[in-house]
């Protein structure tokens, strides 16, 4: 999948909370340069301001901000926790899944997010996702998983 | 009939609300329902003509309370049979 590596995901991945785990998921964009430490901060300045949106389905969160000068290239990460965590979701709560992203303009990020849905439709290969034991396995099933085959 | 307008929102525009607009594309298309569908964040929402405003429970209220336009509120973004359900149910074909 497009600007998703494998070094952008981790598993196993401990937290206390949701803040950790935005924490967690956003380090893994910042560690690869493709965002500064401001912009992990403002993703959860964002779930302080906006509520839990970002919780998108059942255990299932995309954290993000806004473009800005924090953002260096457009990229996904996704921490898998080993023990899910409250978000305050009243519907999709706990979440186990943090994803993050990265946008530097407008329209360059859509195709990473159109692939990231296609994904996320699926729920035999999210399902799998939530069984991996290392970021390898976890890559595969996602990177095979955002190709259209329906 | 003129072409249905649907905003999907989010926080800002760009993440959650275009995974919503893929899926509620998705959908209607399986409905037979031909409709324009955008994205935009919560303070665009407020502001710009539509049908319906398709968003999640969390942003819903802040919206309802500052526009006229149907807010169908969805839970889960990825589920194709609930969008369904409630596009379904919502969106009245004239």
């Amino acid at each position: 999948m497009k600007d998703l590596e494998k070094d952008h995901i981790a598993v196993q991945v401990e937290a206390d909370d949701w803040k950790e785990a935005i924490q967690a998921s956003g380090q893994l964009l910042a560690r690869s340069g493709a965002v500064s430490e401001d912009y992990v901060n403002s993703m959860i300045q964002s779930v302080e301001k906006n509520g839990p949106y970002i919780v998108i389905a059942p255990g299932i969160a995309i954290a993000h901000a806004r473009p800005s000068a924090s953002v260096f290239e457009n990229a996904l990460a996704l921490a898998i926790l080993k023990e899910p965590v409250a978000f305050h979701s009243k519907e999709n709560d706990p979440v186990d899944l943090v994803f993050s992203f990265s946008a530097k303009g407008d329209e360059s990020h859509l195709k990473m997010i159109e692939q990231l849905s296609i994904f996320l439709m699926k729920e035999e290969a999210v399902k799998r996702l939530r069984e991996v034991n290392s970021a390898e396995e976890a890559y595969q099933i996602i990177t095979e998983g955002s190709v259209t085959n329906e | 009939m003129s072409k249905l307008k649907i905003m999907t929102v989010c926080g800002f525009g760009l993440g959650s609300s275009m995974v919503l607009k893929m899926n509620l594309d998705a959908v209607l298309k399986d409905l037979g329902i031909e409709a324009d569908v955008f994205t935009g964040d919560v303070s665009s929402a407020t502001g710009t003509s539509c049908d319906y405003i398709f968003t999640s429970n969390e942003l819903a209220g802040n919206i309802k309370s500052a526009t006229s336009t149907p807010v169908v509120v969805i839970n889960s973004f990825v589920d194709k049979a609930e969008i369904k359900e409630k596009a379904q149910a919502e969106i009245k074909s004239e």
